[in-house]
């Protein structure tokens, strides 16, 4: 079996965005870029799936443009089998990207496509239901607990109540949530193994996909600062302060 | 003219809070508003979305295969309902999150995921880097708009209303592929990190997990929720899904409690909608005092028991 991971590469989770003047974007300029964590944890649940026999190959998909082979390679070196790049110089909307990764899903004879259950920097969450949906296979989001037996998957679902399982049938796409695993630290030798491991490229139109989308994304702001609060000296001040306010 | 249509989220038998929630962003909107309740025997929660103020029509779609939620099903659905409408929206809560990119994609469109705010009827405000920055999104005429609302930005609408319930048949049978298994359901009676009213949260400075106890302990006695730092989280003083911050939970509580909480970016970003947020810290330098509304600078080994005798 082959298991398609996500990955992609987004500003560092411990940056501090900033919104530029012009309200074109926010500062990347010289930021740190990483892979996606949640992507991180597909991709650790995908290569623990493979360690314990489960599946043949590890394929890591990126879409964007060469800058992206970096992120590819940490997926390389923390152990995926192969990479591919679809490569586009436009940034995608979420649709678009289900649809070019559905496009490698076919091309490869994928079964299990494990994604981050959201971007950090987009926050959109939809590439996986996305998938599913054009595909019309089942979907399984927010993974926080996978169980493979045969041609089924057991996924537990951190959802807002609690704990939701719900059973598969393969071929399938899961969205993976942060309590799934914690993904393993890449080692030096493993840095260097990895330039040896292919590295595919493929344009967004060899696979037959076009750049579209029916959103229009304008400018962006900084969020209304919280005004400022005040101190007080005591635990019998605070609460006081809860009380008269109505909090407690 | 806008035609909304609102997905209901419901557990069978009462409406979730968070359709009367997204029923104000709807209604922010502007045009007619109608509710889909889907499931099975959905008489009584048809009844609840049909008496909140604005809804013109309640569409209900009962069959057996839709008593879960199930996307795959819901999705199907959704999409035969999605003609008449210029938009559907549906809660940013899991239910909202899992269904609505579904439906979506059946209608061809991108989703605008979160709207805090309506800036036109195709033009939307939503967070981007875990709030940090917000972007201004339109939707193409032409296409649907499909979104959900973020439900930390809206408030529910009030009731009084006493629009027409309409049923409608399933259009298709259950997808063979998925199966609903079952619904643990999380924290005893302690309340639901993500929708719970207050919520009391722990950092590094708690030094252990049997320390950790005095967070649970203090949220007991108010009846709130429990969240941790991510450093707490690394440090296995609390569980993983405790986690409040950009890579964890966002929360927008009543009132928040920061107990030895320095207040990294990280996971400032989680509770910067909260509607009170209280610091204890010993470092009057922590940057978690830049967005308190109350700080106290002091020993969170002493504060909290002396917050604990002071409720009595």
């Amino acid at each position: 079996m082959k298991i398609l991971v996500g990955i992609k590469r987004v500003v560092d989770y411990n940056v501090r965005v900033r919104v530029l003047p012009d309200g074109s974007g926010v500062d990347i300029d010289g930021v740190k870029m990483s892979v996606n964590p949640f992507d991180e944890i597909a991709l650790e649940e995908a290569l623990r799936i493979r360690e314990a026999g489960n599946a043949d190959e590890v394929i890591v998909v990126s879409a964007g443009g060469d800058e992206v082979q970096q992120q590819l390679r940490t997926g390389l070196a923390m152990g995926a089998d192969r990479a591919i790049q679809v490569k586009t110089g436009e940034p995608l909307q979420p649709l678009s990207v289900a649809r070019a990764f559905l496009k490698v899903v076919e091309r490869e004879g994928v079964e299990l496509v494990l994604l981050g259950k959201q971007a950090i920097d987009d926050d959109n969450s939809q590439t996986a239901q996305m998938m599913a949906a054009l595909w019309d296979r089942p979907q399984a989001t927010f993974a926080s607990e996978v169980k493979l037996d045969g041609g089924k998957a057991s996924v537990t679902r951190e959802v807002d109540v609690g704990l939701e399982t719900v059973e598969v049938d393969l071929p399938a796409v899961v969205s993976v949530d942060l309590r799934l695993n914690e993904p393993r630290f890449v080692k030096l030798p493993d840095i260097m193994k990895a330039k040896r491991k292919p590295l595919e490229t493929v344009s967004l139109e060899d696979l037959g996909v076009a750049v579209e989308g029916n959103l229009e994304i304008g400018s962006y702001e900084p969020p209304q600062p919280r005004e400022k609060g005040i101190m007080v000296e005591d635990a019998a001040q605070l609460m006081g302060e809860l009380k008269n306010r109505g909090l407690l | 003219m806008n035609t909304i249509l609102i997905i209901a989220e419901h557990d069978g038998r009462e409406l979730n809070a968070a359709t009367a929630k997204t029923l104000s962003c709807a209604g922010e909107i502007g045009g007619t508003i109608d509710i889909a309740v889907m499931g099975h025997g959905v008489a009584e929660v048809a009844a609840q979305a049909a008496a909140l103020d604005g809804v013109s029509r309640v569409v209900t779609v009962d069959a057996e295969h839709l008593a879960k939620p199930l996307a795959a099903n819901w999705a199907t659905e959704t999409v035969a309902l999605a003609g008449d409408y210029s938009h559907v929206i549906g809660p940013s809560t899991t239910f909202g999150r899992d269904l609505m990119p579904r439906i979506a994609a059946l209608l061809g469109a991108n989703q605008v995921s979160d709207i805090m705010a309506v800036s036109g009827p195709r033009t939307f405000k939503r967070p981007v880097y875990a709030g940090n920055a917000i972007v201004e999104v339109t939707v193409a005429e032409g296409s649907k708009v499909v979104a959900t609302a973020r439900t930390a930005s809206w408030k529910a609408t009030g009731g009084g209303g006493a629009a027409a319930i309409e049923s409608r048949p399933a259009v298709a049978g259950p997808a063979e592929h998925t199966r609903y298994v079952g619904l643990e359901i999380e924290g005893g009676e302690r309340p639901d990190l993500q929708s719970a009213a207050r919520v009391v949260a722990g950092g590094r400075a708690l030094a252990s997990e049997e320390q950790f106890a005095l967070i649970y302990d203090f949220a007991d006695k108010i009846g709130a929720g429990v969240g941790g730092t991510r450093a707490a989280v690394d440090a296995g003083y609390c569980p993983n899904d405790m986690q409040v911050g950009q890579t964890g939970k966002i929360i927008a509580p009543d009132l928040y409690f920061a107990f030895g909480i320095s207040g990294a970016i990280q996971h400032v970003t989680g509770i910067k909608d909260a509607g009170t947020i209280v610091a204890v810290n010993k470092d009057p330098e922590a940057p978690i005092f830049e967005v308190a509304d109350i700080g106290l600078v002091g020993d969170l080994f002493t504060v909290i028991p002396e917050l604990e005798s002071l409720l009595g």
